[in-house]
């Protein structure tokens, strides 16, 4: 039998995007572990909870749905719903709030551990599952929970009553973590965080944007990677600096013509949901060795937060994707698809959220109708890998592919 | 020119040969799939039903869930486009596809050349499939043939939910401990599985002519069923079972 030769990956660079972005995500969760240990209060902090409030009050705080994502993706997240499970919790919610309740209770995953918290901060924007999630984790480890409550918004646009209903919940956050942790709100430091968390922003979205190129210098599923910095750090000027690397990086790539999607790309698409982080791979290589690229989501897109002032950070945490109305979700989308000449749509039927997958069927059709685009839908989960199958998957790329081929012209 | 379909379905596997992309020379539908030897066994049955031999096949394509592990295809394509083809050669009138295979659903549109251009499929579950029928028939001691000729007796048709194989399966034998008549069960379980359909048809656009295709075409109590449920006229016919590996052999005639 012939020795098995493994072969050697290159060491990163580390002036590219993508090492940067790594340290910036790693750096996340060892920051708020030492402050721990210096005896500081530290947080669990919801993905769409405004984060320049805990950045602005010099507060460490660790995303337990980031945390979640990165078990599932390293194969933890059976283990943990299970536990859940016999905890009594439904394997009908989240996987999310199923692996985040189970390492409250187990305070241990090797594939991605964090410091237990001092304080919840839950915002509604993105679901109404963690609310109940979140007031589990305060009650049980008797901690204090800060809501802020950001209804679905029925309308195009954020009205001044909207917007002051939420302002008034951020001054209230404000104050309730001023009393719990010690720290004091400054205007000064909040227009330097402001500025960071645009910068990055504007960074991001424009990099994201470069899929406009045919062929697009990126792979979407880096994005997928590169995002977890805009959740966790956006307002942190590494992430910034990182972010214009990452843009820089991009448009040099589409200068010289190359890719870091490793195929030739024959067809691009638009992925709709969260990624299937259980089966990242399977999903990935299933549309990468058909020469498919996703160049484009919303869900990356996401989490770029453009704003000039309070009151307009208040109405961009209003215009999450899981809190706006179907028609500017549904525009948003085509936009997308017209801007990066997308061919066709896949979307995620995520087992864990309710809520998105519940609008998809609709929006979706209008999606394809609006842009002459096929669609196909698989299921699957954020995080339990019990939702997906392989095979299913598979014949829907295909597919998908073949209509896409046939819009071609065919063979 | 001879070209082999080949569909490795879910329950069974089937077996086209076509002559110049037109003429359907022999075919075989055999109860066996992936890891057995129903795809040989489909194989040579229609190449015993040609007179044919390996040698005289100009180009084979695989398709169904199995389609990746037959090793001696020049190709796999899926079975989506392959019941659209398969459909198209049948009834050149077809707009819309109802398969219904042995663990999954789908509804086809197609173009006006005969080409999908959109789909809908099942979710992960097998409610609603000819896997639910297999268990239903089970339950009531019938032949999986028998369902047609039950459900056409019926006079009150049970409600029987299409959410889910188990829950449906208690349904049933509770329905049959209250008494409820044989006809009137069966009747009840092709509605559910027709409505089910039903559902994914309005999500693709219903455009006659709307045609049926799968192993459950073959079961006129379920496509009645359809029929109501979507108010329209649905074509089929003893071919229904093999329009993807029919397609497999019309998508080979093309690649070669």
């Amino acid at each position: 039998m012939s020795e098995e030769v493994k072969k050697q990956r290159p060491a990163p660079d580390p002036n590219s995007a993508k090492f940067k972005l790594g340290q910036i995500a790693a750096k996340a969760y060892s920051d708020c572990v030492e402050a721990k240990a210096r005896g500081e209060k530290v947080g669990w902090c919801a993905s769409n909870f405004p984060v320049e409030i805990p950045e602005t009050l010099g507060l460490h705080v660790c995303y337990p749905e980031n945390q979640a994502a990165a078990i599932a993706a390293r194969g933890g997240g059976e283990r943990l719903c299970s536990e859940s499970e016999g905890e009594g919790y439904s394997n009908d919610i989240c996987a999310y709030a199923r692996i985040s309740l189970a390492y409250m209770k187990l305070k241990d995953a090797p594939e991605q551990n964090m410091p237990q918290p001092d304080f919840v901060l839950c915002c509604n924007n993105i679901c109404n599952c963690m609310i109940k999630w979140y007031e589990n984790i305060a009650k049980e480890l008797d901690i204090p929970m800060i809501m802020i409550d950001i209804p679905f918004n029925p309308d195009y646009e954020v009205s001044e009553a909207q917007t002051a209903y939420i302002r008034a919940q951020f001054w209230d956050a404000i104050h309730q973590l001023e009393q719990i942790t010690g720290k004091k709100w400054s205007e000064e430091r909040f227009q330097e965080v402001k500025k960071i968390s645009g910068r990055s922003s504007r960074a991001w979205l424009e990099a994201t944007a470069c899929a406009k190129h045919n062929p697009s210098p990126f792979n979407g599923f880096d994005l997928l990677n590169h995002m977890a910095v805009m959740v966790t750090a956006r307002a942190k000027k590494e992430a910034a600096d990182a972010m214009e690397t990452l843009l820089k990086e991009y448009k040099e790539n589409h200068e010289k013509g190359v890719s870091t999607f490793r195929a030739e790309e024959k067809y691009r698409i638009m992925f709709e949901g969260i990624a299937c982080w259980p089966w990242l791979r399977v999903t990935s290589s299933g549309l990468k060795d058909r020469g498919i690229n996703m160049v484009t989501t919303i869900y990356a897109d996401a989490f770029g937060f453009i704003y000039d002032d309070f009151d307009g950070m208040c109405r961009a945490y209003s215009r999450v994707p899981n809190a706006m109305c179907l028609e500017l979700a549904r525009d948003k989308r085509v936009k997308l698809c017209k801007d990066d000449h997308v061919e066709g749509l896949l979307v995620h039927t995520n087992r864990s959220c309710k809520l998105w997958s519940g609008f998809m069927p609709e929006m979706s059709r209008q999606i394809g109708k609006a842009c002459g685009i096929p669609v196909a839908s698989f299921d699957g989960d954020q995080a339990d890998p019990r939702n997906f199958s392989a095979a299913q998957y598979d014949t829907r790329v295909q597919g998908l592919m073949e209509i896409m081929e046939e819009n071609k012209g065919g063979n | 020119m001879f070209t082999l379909g080949i569909d490795i379905g879910s329950t069974t596997s089937k077996a086209v040969i076509v002559k110049d992309g037109r003429e359907i020379v022999a075919s075989s539908v055999v109860i066996a799939t992936v890891g057995t030897d129903g795809v040989s066994d489909a194989i040579e049955n229609v190449l015993g039903e040609s007179g044919l031999e390996h040698g005289d096949i100009s180009v084979t394509f695989a398709t169904g869930y199995g389609r990746q592990t037959y090793p001696d295809a020049d190709g796999q394509v899926s079975e989506l486009t392959c019941h659209a083809l398969g459909v198209h050669h049948v009834f050149p009138d077809a707009r819309t596809v109802i398969d219904i295979g042995g663990q999954d659903a789908k509804v086809l549109a197609l173009n006006e050349r005969g080409r999908m251009a959109n789909f809908v499929m099942n979710d992960k579950c097998a409610a609603g499939t000819g896997r639910f029928l297999d268990v239903m028939a089970n339950i009531l001691k019938l032949d999986i043939s028998q369902l047609e000729v039950e459900a056409a007796k019926a006079l009150h048709p049970a409600g029987i939910s299409n959410t889910c194989t188990v829950f449906a399966e208690s349904e049933v034998i509770s329905q049959l401990a209250a008494g409820t008549k044989i006809p009137d069960l069966v009747a009840g379980i092709c509605k559910s599985v027709a409505s089910r359909a039903a559902s994914l048809a309005k999500r693709v656009g219903v455009r006659e002519t709307v045609c049926m295709s799968g192993g459950v075409a073959r079961n006129a109590g379920v496509r009645k069923a359809l029929e109501q449920e979507l108010n329209v006229n649905i074509a089929s016919c003893d071919m229904a079972q093999l329009m993807g590996a029919l397609g497999a052999s019309l998508y080979a005639y093309e690649k070669a």
